[in-house]
């Protein structure tokens, strides 16, 4: 064999180890999902397991929780992300100024982001209790509330208050990427905008959100597909109940397979569930593919 | 007013006030559980409970560190977590370095499918993977876990570390070769000296991910390998009530993942925005 060969083959052997542990972690498991969808496969009836085709996935069309679940999902992300973005762009705006505590304030903000969901799902069950929450208690005490409210308990709140956790659970990503983004702005754009006579405002709107454009829709992209994914703070806090309140689609699909071990459907509904995340996932590769050396 | 003073009124108001707001957002929830994980557990339903512990008490640690298994709980994490980290690091380094250094036929899909591994429903490939860690009989095991968590921890490490490796000078190895060196020589006597501080940083945030995470823990694991987290949401389970336990948990839990945070926060995000804020 000729060294050219050999140097031609180099990068393949470099990256064989990473992607046969790919194949056998993710993709293997990933084919595995589709071809249950296709069968009734139910863990307490085995002798039941029949290849049922598209079935599954017609049920699905016709299964009023998973309507219900994909349009709380659309509300999960549609409130979630832009008040994350807003509280996290606000945050940010801070940060960019010189003051004496920027250091401790940035690494204090981090604290949501840093944390276990498990612990993030404790943390603000405790706050929401029904009978001792300090939430209750603090509203209480204002006069905005009369009485004890059951933050979770009640379906018209649940969602919400799951929502409130998660915006805090997120907003420091949006903090610290945007605040990345705002010092890569040359500063003498705003000096040159001060001389000739522009107001904060006409500066905001000229100079920081052209500049930051790249940054903001990169980092609401990546955030729509996180908080999409993410289950886990609302199976910590309510387990999606009470009743279906507080189902999200991928959460409706973990509790079908796993709690009522109904593989097969419970399947094609993770499958139907990342087919629509797919969309997403497909824009914002291409974003990333475009900028790549 | 003087100038001087309107300035300074300026700056509280639309500077230090908000900012100290949002810092106490940020930080309330966790001070919260800390003030309640400091009360003596009799007095968390009390009318006449306090906001600030009085007296403060340590029983809820000690009850936790002698009644329950937390500190194997803890172990069980520290294993799962360290080889989460070894496995994500050994595979990824020599992948991150053939896209940095390379250029090849297929590269770019290829990076582009580690970037989309890291974003799959974790909901598509739990099952699977449970059903699969059941035939090879990996379920309830540190190996299983290690595994699951590695589904993750590999394209997450890749992409960090393709942005450390791209920041070194090509011509460094490239002179390493002349000298006789073959490639991987060369990645490990030239390249990953440079890009130690952002391999040991892409090393911790694995093991915070793997420390956090949930999910594949409860499914996959839970009984003999009884990590943190699902430790965590068991006392919740079966001790409605024991919110001085539990608070004291979280408070522990989540101690070390977040001073291991602050410490590497500065070089972990000059690595993600170098990936991910470009155009």
């Amino acid at each position: 064999m000729s060294a050219q060969s050999d140097v031609r083959r180099t990068p393949y052997i470099l990256l064989s180890p990473a992607i046969i542990a790919t194949l056998v972690v993710v993709f293997y498991p990933m084919l595995q999902a589709g071809i249950t969808s296709l069968y009734r496969s139910i863990l307490w009836k085995p002798k039941d397991v029949a290849f049922i085709g598209l079935d599954n996935y017609f049920a699905i069309l016709h299964d009023p929780v998973f309507w219900d679940s994909l349009g709380r999902t659309a509300i999960w992300i549609g409130l979630t992300v832009p008040l994350q973005l807003a509280l996290g762009f606000v945050t940010a705006l801070l940060l960019n100024r010189n003051f004496w505590w920027r250091p401790l304030a940035r690494s204090l903000i981090l604290i949501p982001w840093a944390l276990p969901s498990v612990v993030i799902g404790l943390m603000w069950s405790w706050i929401y209790h029904p009978q001792v929450g300090v939430l209750n208690d603090l509203l209480m005490r204002c006069g905005m509330l009369q009485s004890a409210m059951p933050w979770l308990a009640n379906p018209d709140t649940a969602l919400y208050a799951i929502i409130a956790a998660l915006v805090w659970q997120g907003f420091p990503f949006f903090a610290i990427m945007i605040l990345a983004g705002l010092q890569t702005i040359p500063g003498n754009l705003y000096e040159a905008a001060s001389i000739d006579g522009a107001t904060t405002w006409q500066k905001f709107l000229g100079i920081t959100l052209p500049g930051l454009k790249g940054v903001l829709v990169t980092a609401v992209m990546l955030r729509i597909i996180w908080v999409a994914n993410s289950m886990d703070v609302i199976y910590v806090m309510t387990g999606g109940g009470p009743g279906y309140a507080t189902h999200t689609l991928p959460l409706y699909a973990f509790k079908r397979t796993y709690s009522s071990m109904d593989f097969g459907y419970g399947s094609a509904l993770a499958v139907t569930f990342s087919l629509v995340l797919l969309v997403l996932i497909t824009i914002y590769l291409r974003r990333v593919g475009k900028d790549m050396k | 007013m003087t100038p001087r003073q309107i300035k300074t009124l300026r700056s509280l108001l639309f500077l230090h006030l908000p900012m100290l707001l949002i810092v106490f957002f940020a930080i309330a929830p966790y001070l919260w559980m800390l003030l309640t994980s400091l009360k003596d557990e009799s007095t968390l339903f009390t009318a006449d409970r306090t906001f600030l512990p009085d007296p403060i008490t340590l029983q809820n640690y000690v009850r936790l560190f002698a009644k329950t298994g937390f500190i194997s709980n803890l172990g069980h994490s520290f294993i799962v977590a360290g080889g989460a980290v070894l496995l994500g690091l050994s595979v990824s380094i020599t992948a991150a370095y053939s896209f940095s250094r390379y250029r090849f036929a297929g590269r770019r899909p290829l990076m582009l499918m580690f970037l989309l591994i890291n974003m799959f429903p974790v909901v598509l490939l739990i099952i699977p993977l449970f059903i699969i860690m059941k035939h090879l009989n990996l379920l309830d095991s540190h190996l299983g876990l290690i595994l699951a968590h590695s589904t993750f921890a590999i394209p997450f490490a890749t992409w960090m570390m393709i942005s450390y490796f791209d920041v070194v000078p090509k011509s460094l190895d490239e002179a390493a070769q002349v000298d006789g060196c073959s490639p991987i020589a060369a990645m490990i006597k030239v390249v990953l000296p440079v890009t130690l501080p952002g391999i040991i940083a892409t090393g911790i945030y694995i093991f915070i991910t793997s420390w956090n995470e949930y999910l594949y823990a409860s499914v996959l694991a839970g009984q003999a390998v009884r990590v943190l987290t699902v430790a965590i949401q068991t006392l919740i389970g079966e001790y409605e009530i024991a919110w001085g336990l539990l608070t004291a948990a979280g408070v522990i839990g989540a101690l070390p993942v977040t001073l291991l945070f602050m410490f590497v926060q500065r070089r972990l995000i000059a690595g993600m925005t170098q990936g991910a804020v470009k155009g």
